[in-house]
């Protein structure tokens, strides 16, 4: 199977690998995926609380060349968005961009689930209310 | 920037002798073995039975015991299913494994909803079947064992011998798929008690598409229902023009095989150990899958800890070829049904490795796959939670990951 040149891309110069410091109370972690389905993603936001604007995004992902591309491309566009906009990224977004094949889907749906947790997790050590539709995941 | 080919057990390119041979039959040679009548058909038959006897001396068979298939999927479905419908009255019990290649096992499923009772019998951590276990499910109404020679996943042989022991002193036939072992190491059939076994040309430097299956015939004789309907060719159980270019290249590969293969080996199992070697001793958690001293002197099969196989060769996959048991690139999320049968946990069946060398691979390969994989395994740590959580000492089966 062949990369998308968007894939290839990420894949080899990853944006935004590294790990923001989880016991603060403005950063927010996302782990979702298992070792054993092949794709574990860690996704961290960190939020200016004032404005609640995601001024820094940090990724490191266990999986394929795709799975790698949907989180570097996730964290790049997290920077600068609003928490509202942030959980309106959908997964087909990232499909679309990164021209994903049915195979991969799972790794965009992964992506778009690691950036609801990230979220969630910000939201409930602030003791914001979770809105229904992040609440789900 | 040279290109390493490491996946010979995928397949293996023509020796440029092997195309030689083969090339006259193309277009001056161009007859059917089967015109009786006329010189283009004499010389085509004289050359099929010449590959014949070539085949025959590299597995120390009887030319007559070769049967020509188009490869090794249908020499399995015509070894199988051919005994089943010839020896059907005897019974319908037939005894595999589970880490058999798919030509097998789903022949072997085809059977089981026309009646047939299949025994898959399972496979200890170093990939070995128990011969104990064999003998236990043996029953009156089984007529078959099918137990492949080597593994195209691990490397790891059989005790074909043992299991050729146990199938006599039970008057059962035994089949064995050695695919990934004639032309590799020593394979004879007759000595160590098998009755079919499949083999095919592109994974010992011939072409694709010709294979051939050895059918006893003293001691047991053997015989096999045909699969297919027509002209009644290879004395009846396989029927259909010979492929003459691919036997004269088959035979000639075997040819080639028979002389070069022991030397052939002793040059490669080196460069496999230093593979093996270079990297489990440069790299932290590395685990070698399958049994390290029942194995074909050309294959290693490693798991690089918290790293995925295929994004893993997604760093160097522009210029170096292998296969991983991450099942990411198919449409299943399910890695290798052979690596779990082992009794690996997921994880280290994704992040898994097979490296096939062969009769072409250079030291200057083995210099830049141990760099490759090298560098490859840092870079994807460098990039993984699980490495990280890891090194943190979070004992990873404690986590409670959302599987998906």
């Amino acid at each position: 199977m062949a990369y998308s040149e968007k894939v290839l891309d990420h894949f080899h110069h990853p944006k935004n690998v590294g790990t923001l410091d989880k016991s603060k109370k403005n950063v927010g972690t996302g782990l979702v995926g298992a070792p054993e389905c092949g794709d574990v993603m860690r996704l961290q936001i960190e939020v200016d609380q004032a404005s609640g604007t995601i001024t820094d995004a940090k990724f490191k992902t266990f999986g394929c060349g795709s799975a790698i591309a949907s989180s570097s491309l996730a964290t790049e566009w997290l920077k600068g968005k609003s928490i509202d906009d942030a959980l309106k990224i959908d997964n087909m977004d990232i499909v679309e961009e990164l021209a994903l094949p049915p195979v991969k889907i799972h790794c965009s749906v992964l992506a778009e689930d690691a950036i609801k947790a990230a979220i969630k997790d910000y939201q409930e050590k602030n003791s914001i209310a979770v809105p229904a539709e992040a609440a789900t995941v | 920037m040279k290109r390493v080919y490491l996946d010979n057990n995928a397949t293996t390119p023509c020796d440029p002798r092997v195309v030689q041979a083969m090339l006259p039959y193309f277009t001056e040679k161009f007859g059917n073995a089967a015109s009786r009548s006329h010189p283009f058909g004499w010389e085509a038959e004289e050359a099929v039975d010449y590959a014949r006897e070539q085949i025959a001396a590299l597995i120390h068979a009887d030319p007559k015991e070769i049967i020509f298939t188009s490869g090794a999927t249908e020499s399995d479905n015509l070894a199988i299913k051919g005994v089943y419908d010839m020896y059907r009255s005897k019974g319908n019990h037939i005894i595999t494994v589970t880490t058999e290649h798919k030509a097998v096992l789903d022949t072997c499923k085809h059977l089981e909803e026309k009646g047939a009772e299949i025994t898959y019998l399972k496979v200890n951590d170093k990939g070995l079947i128990d011969l104990t276990e064999l003998e236990a499910t043996i029953k009156p109404t089984t007529i078959l064992v099918s137990v492949m020679w080597a593994n195209n996943e691990t490397g790891v042989i059989q005790p074909i011998k043992e299991i050729g022991a146990i199938c006599a002193k039970h008057g059962i036939l035994f089949m064995s798929d050695a695919t990934q072992a004639v032309g590799k190491i020593d394979v004879n059939p007759r000595e160590m008690g098998v009755h079919l076994m499949a083999f095919s040309g592109h994974k010992m430097y011939g072409p694709k598409g010709v294979g051939a299956l050895y059918v006893s015939r003293k001691n047991p004789r053997v015989k096999v229902t045909a699969q297919m309907d027509g002209g009644g060719h290879e004395r009846g159980m396989r029927s259909g023009t010979l492929n003459v270019t691919g036997i004269v290249g088959l035979g000639k590969a075997a040819e080639l095989a028979r002389l070069e293969m022991k030397s052939d080996m002793e040059r490669i199992v080196k460069l496999r150990d230093r593979l093996e070697n270079t990297l489990a001793n440069s790299l932290e958690e590395v685990y070698i899958n399958g049994d390290p001293n029942h194995r074909m002197p050309h294959v290693t099969n490693m798991s690089f800890k918290h790293v995925e196989g295929e994004g893993l060769m997604m760093t160097f996959n522009q210029n170096m070829a292998l296969s991983s048991g991450s099942a990411c690139t198919s449409a299943s999320l399910e890695p290798s049904y052979v690596l779990v049968a082992l009794g690996l946990g997921d994880d280290l069946a994704h992040s898994s490795l097979r490296f096939s060398l062969g009769r072409f691979t250079t030291d200057e390969d083995i210099d830049i796959a141990i760099k490759s994989i090298q560098d490859g395994v840092n870079h994807m740590r460098s990039l993984s939670p699980i490495w990280e959580m890891y090194k943190e000492g979070i004992d990873l089966t404690q986590v409670s990951w959302s599987a998906h």
